[in-house]
């Protein structure tokens, strides 16, 4: 047996995702993102089945494994029970684990990814929060929201939320005692390993880059490269 | 036989949710934009029916999202749930309701992942209690929050003050379903109806007067995608899947969308507004969308509920089409007001989509 291959069998989600694929690619004919993207989940999964380790090599530091939106509409139609969605957790975890995320496009997404929402979780209690949805990244939220955010006290008052008290409620303060033990678990189970491990790659490839940290940032939550899609020719 | 086969599946799909005493847990995304309906669910089951839905001021988010999106481990998740379970042991509970379907999903995820891996549950059990000095029972039944109004449904239906019908034409709506991925597809013995007749929603609306339209990609995936949306770079992905859905919805001309997931309306409202002002293109009558709304807010509607009390205000698609067509009263002037009557200025107007 090869040594990725070894690796990924001690993820659960592995050991759940993967029994016998046999190859029928009803997974890629479901998939969302295989409509859009240049995704085949049936490949990925035949790869990893092979125990081809060049070829998970290559997963690993490919666009591909980061295309899949998890939405495990997969899991429903496999006549073999597989979960091509959890190999593709799996192979992101491993991705992550060994520092091969910072060779792709769509992989080097981690780090703002975690910055945020990592931040979020340990800061508000939250993954998302108004507090920290800030209207310029996200225009699609339509002046509608635009006029929430500048109003945000009046606005969640309006809703009958809690924001900016203390209590039970909408959006309410969490206490202090129970963000620090959302550190603690943090801390005890991987999670703040994790956030240092993508910092560390991370800022390795944006000195690669020739970018600073917060410009690696801004540029890899907005660019977009051609050939990610089904429909377009590769290029810049 | 084919009858009495399909009867068997749909057996096999029922749940028995329970009646009573519920642990509640919040929405990252559904308190961020869907506020009131947090809140009217709570009104309308504790204050309505009766029933018993207990907060915990200490919960937080289930980390499902940032799980979703790769940026912490398996683990890390599994022991925040833990601490859940543990907030919930502790106030005496043993039914958890979520207001959020990735969050059941996840919850689901890791019941089941610890059932098939105990010696998982050991060590997170380990994690926890080093961690927060807490212990926990699992939950007896997990139930997603639209569960428990699908349970309700027919209580609903006698207090209602409108129906889902067209007041001028006595004819029922048009009623678009969308449960959301992680409601069904992973587990789907965990959801009413199961992944193939899925009724959570459709229930709700024929309760409540309306038909249900069934449609080519009705279980497509609204496009969430997690990463796929957050990144600024990666929401091509999830506006075309939105398309998708809108392009075969479109024909059949559904006065409204009812959604179960918190992130799902968010996607089918907001996404309809970008096309509206990048392709020109709008499903509504008359340069309009088509209203996108939770099902609290539809039970809310049909309660009588003011449809500003339910923050129909801060969808970006206006709801006043379907609100006119079900003959529900409302004063357009006080739609963008602050409590008491406070005047808080109103959002800028889109370019192409009609709102109000
Ligand atoms: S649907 Fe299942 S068996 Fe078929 S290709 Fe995909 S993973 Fe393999
Ligand atoms: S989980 Fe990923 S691979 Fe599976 S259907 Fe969804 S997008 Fe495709």
């Amino acid at each position: 047996m090869g040594k990725l291959y070894d690796e990924l069998t001690e993820d659960y989600r592995f050991k759940e995702g993967l029994k016998t694929c046999i190859n029928c690619g009803t997974c890629t004919a479901i998939c969302p993102a295989a409509e859009f993207y240049r995704y085949d989940p049936r490949k990925i999964v035949d790869t990893v089945q092979r125990r081809d380790e060049e070829g998970i090599l290559e997963l690993l530091k490919s666009e591909t494994i980061w295309y899949c939106g998890e939405c495990m509409s997969c899991v429903t139609r496999c006549p073999r029970g597989n979960g091509p969605g959890l190999v593709v957790m799996a192979l992101r975890n491993l991705s992550t684990k060994l520092g091969y995320f910072t060779e792709s496009e769509k992989g080097r997404q981690l780090y703002p990814l975690t910055k945020a929402l990592t931040g979020n979780i340990l800061n508000l209690g939250y993954c998302v929060h108004p507090d920290t949805f800030v209207f310029r990244d996200h225009p699609e939220s339509g002046p509608v929201f635009e006029w929430v955010l500048e109003h945000k006290q009046d606005v969640y008052d309006r809703m009958g939320a809690a924001y900016g008290r203390q209590g039970e409620g909408a959006l309410r303060i969490i206490p202090q005692e129970d963000l620090d033990e959302l550190k603690a678990i943090f801390d005890e189970t991987g999670g703040t390993e994790r956030i240092e491990l993508v910092e560390k790659f991370s800022e390795k490839k944006a000195a690669e880059m020739g970018m600073t940290i917060e410009e690696y940032r801004k540029y890899t939550f907005e660019h977009c490269s051609r050939g990610h899609f089904n429909n377009e020719e590769a290029g810049i | 036989m084919i009858y009495q086969g399909k009867q068997k599946i749909w057996s096999d799909y029922q749940k028995e949710i329970p009646d009573d005493h519920w642990f509640y847990v919040r929405s990252c995304i559904r308190q961020s934009f869907f506020p009131a309906s947090e809140y009217y669910f709570l009104k309308i089951c504790r204050d309505m029916l009766g029933r018993d839905i207990y907060e915990s001021a200490h919960h937080t988010t289930c980390a499902g999202i940032a799980y979703h999106c790769d940026t912490i481990p398996q683990e890390t998740a599994m022991t925040v749930v833990a601490r859940q379970f543990a907030l919930m042991t502790e106030a005496g509970y043993k039914n958890l309701v979520t207001s959020c379907i990735t969050s059941f999903g996840n919850y689901c995820e890791i019941l089941e992942t610890w059932r098939e891996f105990p010696e998982l549950e050991a060590r997170i059990r380990e994690k926890l209690w080093k961690a927060c000095r807490r212990e926990f029972e699992k939950p007896e039944y997990i139930a997603h929050a639209s569960d428990l109004v699908y349970k309700l449904r027919d209580e609903i239906a006698s207090r209602a003050k409108y129906r889902l019908v067209d007041a001028a034409s006595g004819e029922p709506l048009r009623v678009v379903e969308h449960i959301g991925c992680h409601y069904s597809k992973m587990f789907p013995h965990k959801g009413v109806g199961g992944a193939e007749y899925p009724c959570v929603l459709s229930g709700m609306a024929e309760a409540w007067g309306g038909k249900v339209i069934d449609y080519p990609e009705r279980r497509h995936c609204c496009g969430f995608g997690f990463r796929q949306y957050f990144v600024k770079a990666n929401r091509g992905y999830s506006v075309s899947n939105t398309h998708k859905k809108f392009e075969s919805m479109e024909p059949y001309h559904p006065d409204m969308i009812i959604t179960n997931c918190p992130g799902c309306p968010y996607f089918l409202d907001r996404w309809q507004y970008v096309i509206a002002e990048q392709e020109g293109k709008t499903y509504g009558k008359g340069g309009r969308g088509i209203p996108v709304l939770t099902y609290e807010e539809l039970a809310g509607i049909v309660l009588g509920i003011d449809p500003w009390d339910l923050g129909l205000q801060i969808h970006q698609v206006g709801p006043e089409p379907l609100l006119d067509k079900m003959g529900v009263e409302y004063d357009p002037s006080r739609k963008y007001l602050g409590l008491d009557e406070k005047d808080i200025l109103k959002p800028g107007l889109p370019t192409v989509l009609k709102c109000c």
